[in-house]
């Protein structure tokens, strides 16, 4: 991957560095300052519902990214040949057709997570970040720095949703990517220190409450207020 | 009375919003004001029940596996399910295209209240989720009719419940950090609290 985008970056612009500071904002600002999830309230339909467990998790952060970047990058190379009247279903072409591969790919290789995730991948077709960034970015850019806005975008929501179903899984099930903690932890110390969990956690409930929290702490923070 | 159940359970038991999280987009962004909020559940509940029977349909005829021997018996080992997503996105991008123009030829007084909050639809969660909940459980024709209206009207209780207590909620002093999104993740967690006291009704 290295390779190719040095490349692109020595054909599209000899005077910018690979990295420059500008380039570093695109992938950082959304990690905190202007993250998709907890300040432009995008794409929360996918971060709740699949943050019950570790594992499914990491995949959709991963799917997610993916289809970000490609979305990005196939909309940035097409923007000047796509009339603006027509833009939306393109856009919806396009991502539906990445969000297929995805899913098709997890069917194929791991069968177990793709019916665990069950109609989830393919509602990253509607998840708002991807839409959001095609619209707001890649129409108006060139190629590699969209595909660097679509890679901090997406690591953005990671994190987040990674952060809720590390606690979600942690207090649900008392388990962190399925090793069971909370039977080391008594295992460890005697019965007298069994913990119990709360099965608030593991359904929707926990989920809402515990990104809420999160939003708390990461704007008392950044001290961003809504009004 | 099966059809009946199924209408209950969709809207309050397996409510879109409360139980799968969908359509949590606009479920926050449009929440401010109870008569947006209005519009917003109304064009959910009528493109909900339009897409869902139309995309039974196609599922039915076309993608399904062996779903196209009604053209020619050879074609019953052809199976198009992968197809799903791309095809049931343009449905409703499609539908909500033309559900508009209808409504703004016959009935502009509701076109007017709808406003912009119809094309918005097409990237709703809870329409592409509809559709792919009835997919993924075989509901037969009248089902996903009902299913369809069930879930528009669960999404447009929820939605327009949470804008009525955020606009109560502006006369009270909230933390800074926790105005505006932190708050309405709270609440909207209290609220799917008081939902869950559905799911001990077994129909």
């Amino acid at each position: 991957m290295s390779a190719e985008t040095v490349e692109k970056a020595i054909e599209k612009k000899p005077s910018e560095a690979l990295l420059s500071k500008r380039r570093k904002k695109l992938i950082s600002d959304p990690l905190v300052d202007d993250n998709p999830i907890t300040i432009q309230v995008l794409g929360i339909c996918s971060a709740l519902a699949v943050t019950t467990q570790m594992k499914p998790t990491l995949v959709m952060a991963i799917s997610v990214i993916f289809v970000v970047v490609m979305a990005n990058l196939t909309i940035s190379l097409l923007r000047n040949t796509i009339p603006s009247r027509v833009r939306i279903i393109v856009q919806l072409a396009v991502v539906a057709t990445l969000v297929t591969l995805v899913s098709e790919i997890l069917r194929a290789f791991a069968y177990d997570m793709y019916k665990e995730l069950s109609v989830f991948v393919g509602l990253i077709i509607t998840n708002c970040i991807v839409m959001g960034r095609l619209e707001a970015f890649a129409l108006g850019n060139k190629p590699y720095d969209s595909i660097l806005d679509g890679f901090g975008s997406a690591l953005g929501y990671s994190w987040i949703i990674l952060t809720v179903a590390f606690f979600r899984e942690l207090w649900g099930s008392g388990s962190v990517f399925g090793i069971p903690v909370f039977d080391y932890v008594s295992g460890i110390f005697g019965d007298d220190f069994s913990l119990a969990t709360n099965g608030l956690m593991v359904s929707p409930v926990g989920a809402f409450i515990i990104l809420g929290l999160i939003i708390w702490v990461q704007r008392t923070k950044t001290g961003y207020v809504e009004h | 009375m099966e059809l009946f159940n199924l209408g209950i359970r969709s809207i309050f038991i397996d409510n879109m919003v409360f139980a799968y999280f969908l359509g949590m987009c606009s479920f926050l962004a449009v929440s401010k004001k109870v008569s947006t909020a209005l519009g917003l559940g109304a064009a959910v509940i009528f493109v909900l029940t339009v897409t869902v029977p139309v995309n039974w349909l196609l599922n039915e005829f076309v993608l399904k596996e062996g779903a196209l021997t009604w053209v020619n018996a050879e074609l019953a080992s052809i199976d198009l399910t992968f197809l799903r997503f791309i095809m049931f996105i343009a449905i409703i991008a499609a539908m909500v295209q033309l559900v508009e123009m209808v409504v703004e030829k016959f009935a502009p007084a509701l076109y007017g209240a709808l406003g912009i909050f119809l094309p918005l639809i097409a990237v709703n969660c809870a329409i592409l989720g509809g559709s792919l909940f009835m997919a993924q459980r075989d509901y037969t024709l009248a089902e996903s009719a009902v299913y369809g209206f069930g879930s528009g009207t669960g999404f447009f209780l929820a939605i327009v419940a949470l804008a009525a207590i955020r606009e109560k909620l502006k006369y009270s002093h909230v933390p800074n950090g926790l105005k505006g999104l932190g708050i309405t993740m709270l609440l909207t967690g209290l609220m799917g609290i008081a939902f869950m006291s559905f799911m001990g009704i077994d129909l």
